[in-house]
């Protein structure tokens, strides 16, 4: 058990040594609503910064989050920003991410998570769980839950990257 | 375990080893990436006989584990720690202790993907294959064993895996094999690029190996299940069915009966620019399907059966959640998704969302075999079933409407209704318990207030004449975005028929967080209850004490 440990510690202090680097996105396949397969590499905005946003249909922050950022999406649209919105849904309520998104009119671009291989490879354990990617497609920040307030917060961590480009 | 142990010390210093040269060089391990996430629950455990809260030994208990992962080029690593001293109550004693219950390395190269050691991976809807993780739920099927997908041509994906499942700190006794092919249609032929018609195929075969020691019955050693799929996709409209089926496989689950199993889901929706419509039907008749045949609860399960009901998100709605019924059930769900528009009666000046749902569960139709034969008897076939016709038991049903507005610009709200029939005798597995009939009405607004405050409260009423009698509830939450909420919650069994057990469940709780960090700590009673998480749910036993939870990622 002490040798388990030991490892552990090993690897956490190797850890410390890489998690400086703002990191590129991993390379995932994940599917459109449409079913289309997309490597998560490919992501991009034309140089400007984006939201990587994981929700989930079930997830009362999810939406709350999603709506909050939906309202002032104009505001975000005006300077070039964009939202990635990818559902972790699972079999049980996947069915439900076309017409919930479209029902409600949201316009960010969306995406499914099937197996959840793009969760799992950008660390993320709960939902919601939302990243800001800069203009070179580094991973700058991430948070997690959500309360109301933090589309602003996010507004401005994205406008303060895009100043600094 | 100090083979491995030195094997992986080894590995970590060759990591740094090798990672420190690539800092000094600048280029080697270029790209390289580390990242994972880290999650701590711990309980501490006052006595409350009221509530009937077990008397925990150690006062304290916790749940916590770490993900760990390298990947540089084409090559992932990592593992996940976990602890448990000792496993939070309501989580299955089975974890117990430390340990690195998951590992793996994986490469890819050439449209090649090949994974070694633990993995997770799901066909189609998962009717005949998944294997999952929800910590919450103390749920973990990881495979340990072999995985290849290869991606030929651009829209086909061919998966193949062989493996066992993981039990807690062990693995099941079963060998799990199984392939899978999908073709997006479209993608793959540039004739079909631009059709409106979008089509997705899918066919999955998967099966389990156990040695058969039973002195009883002959069982089958080798079972196999079939599973095919189809996605149909043009403009608004959206069609997908998936069919499967089991060769007999006398379980636990089963009883012991030689019968094969199959299941059918059907799910049809119209999505356009402010209304959805989702309709679903689905039957299963005898598909449980696990890699030991005795396991039972969540264990060892090599598919995945998803409840076709609406899941509720408040405490109050969530009371009588649904489990699919793998023996047999019979399902329909319907569920509308329709934006009010700005300026109409009920959208007001900023629009409205409106969603009603209906869902139905039911069991199958099951007829003796013959006039000697019980139904379902052990050692026989069990039971001949209609495939159209329902049978006579309801399980569950659930009505509810939600209305969610901006009343103005500072104040969002939300009210919802739910009238839920619920089987509790069958779901919950105790005979003797009635059928449970519930009207549960929440509203939960949020006010927006000056520097990024904001407010948030929650009223919850659910009125019942079976199981504990009427509850009500009521929330309030303050938030200052972006790193505090405190919040103070109550509920009230004010309706049960028992007049000392009229109590209340006091919580207050704070939390912060700061990018990817989370912490939280609570205290109160937590009523007993069912936890569901995507149609798998844990009991939880009602609790008394402090809670503490940390989480982050990096």
């Amino acid at each position: 058990m002490k040798k388990t440990l030991l490892t552990l510690i090993l690897l956490i202090s190797v850890t410390g040594l890489f998690a400086q680097a703002g990191s590129k996105l991993p390379e995932m396949v994940i599917k459109t609503l449409e079913g289309r397969e997309v490597n998560t590499s490919a992501f991009d905005n034309e140089g400007k910064p984006y939201v990587i946003s994981f929700w989930a249909t079930w997830c009362r922050p999810c939406l709350k989050e999603l709506t909050a950022i939906d309202e002032i999406y104009e505001d975000w649209k005006e300077l070039g920003f964009k939202v990635i919105a990818v559902s972790t849904d699972d079999t049980r309520t996947r069915a439900n991410v076309l017409p919930m998104v479209r029902g409600r009119g949201w316009e960010f671009e969306f995406y499914l998570d099937e197996n959840g291989d793009f969760r799992r490879a950008m660390g993320v354990n709960l939902v919601p769980h939302t990243f800001i990617i800069n203009g070179k497609g580094e991973v700058v920040y991430q948070h997690t839950s959500f309360v109301d307030g933090m589309e602003w917060e996010m507004y401005d961590k994205l406008k303060a990257l895009l100043e600094n480009e | 375990m100090n083979k491995r142990a030195i094997l992986l010390i080894a590995l970590a210093m060759l990591v740094q080893g090798v990672f420190v040269y690539g800092q000094d060089q600048g280029g080697l391990l270029q790209g390289a990436r580390v990242w994972g996430n880290f999650q701590l629950d711990a309980q501490y455990y006052l006595t409350d006989s009221i509530i009937e809260a077990p008397d925990v030994d150690e006062k304290i208990r916790m749940n916590a584990f770490a993900n760990l992962n390298f990947s540089w080029q084409g090559f992932t690593m990592g593992m996940r720690y976990e602890s448990y001293q000792n496993a939070l109550l309501g989580f299955d004693p089975g974890y117990r202790g430390n340990g690195i219950p998951y590992r793996f390395a994986s490469y890819q190269q050439d449209n090649l993907e090949v994974t070694l050691g633990n993995f997770y991976e799901q066909f189609g809807n998962g009717t005949v294959f998944r294997s999952y993780v929800d910590h919450n739920l103390g749920v973990d099927n990881a495979m340990d064993g072999i995985r290849l997908v290869y991606r030929p041509v651009s829209g086909v994906t061919l998966k193949g895996l062989i493996g066992q499942q993981r039990l807690f700190f062990d693995k099941g006794p079963g060998i799990v094999r199984g392939f899978d092919a999908e073709m997006n249609l479209n993608q793959t032929f540039p004739s079909l690029a631009e059709n409106p018609n979008q089509w997705l195929l899918g066919a999955s075969v998967v099966s389990k190996y156990q040695r058969d020691q039973n002195p009883l019955f002959n069982l089958p050693e080798n079972v196999a299940a079939f599973a095919g799929r189809l996605n149909y996709l043009r403009g608004a409209l959206n069609l997908g069915a998936e069919y499967g089926y089991k060769v007999n496989d006398p379980s636990a689950d089963n009883n012991f009966i030689y019968k094969d199993g199959n299941a059918l889901m059907l799910t049809g929706s119209w999505a356009s620019e402010g209304f959805g419509l989702l309709l679903a039907a689905k039957r299963i008749d005898n598909m449980g399907f696990r890699s030991d045949r005795t396991a039972s609860s969540n264990n060892l399960q090599i598919n995945f059966l998803p409840p076709t009901t609406r899941q509720h998100l408040y405490s109050l709605s969530g009371m009588y959640p649904y489990a699919t019924q793998a023996r047999g059930e019979m399902g329909l769900l319907g569920e509308l998704t329709f934006k009010l528009p700005r300026e109409s009666f009920l959208g007001g000046a900023n629009g409205a969302t409106l969603t009603v749902n209906y869902s139905v569960a039911n069991s199958i139709h099951k007829a003796a075999l013959n006039d000697t034969t019980a139904i379902g008897q052990r050692g026989t076939k069990g039971y001949t079933s209609d495939f159209f016709r329902t049978g006579d038991t309801l399980y569950f049903q659930d009505f509810n409407a939600e209305y969610s507005r901006r009343f103005s610009r500072n104040l969002r709200g939300l009210i919802s209704y739910a009238y839920i029939t619920y089987n509790q005798g069958v779901i919950e597995g105790h005979i003797d318990k009635a059928m449970v009939y519930a009207h549960i009405i929440v509203a939960d607004f949020t006010h927006r207030l000056p520097n990024r405050r904001s407010l948030r409260w929650e009223l919850q009423h659910l009125a019942t004449q079976q199981d504990k009698g009427n509850w009500g509830m009521a929330l309030l939450e303050y938030s200052i975005a972006p790193r505090w909420t405190f919040s103070l919650s109550d509920q009230y069994n004010y309706g049960n028929d028992n007049k000392d057990l009229r109590v209340h469940y006091l919580t207050m709780g704070a939390s912060y967080s700061k990018n990817a960090n989370r912490f939280s700590l609570s205290y109160g009673r937590q009523r007993e209850g069912i936890i569901c998480v995507g149609g798998v749910c844990r009991q939880v036993p009602a609790s008394n004490g402090f809670m503490l939870s940390v989480t982050s990622s990096f």
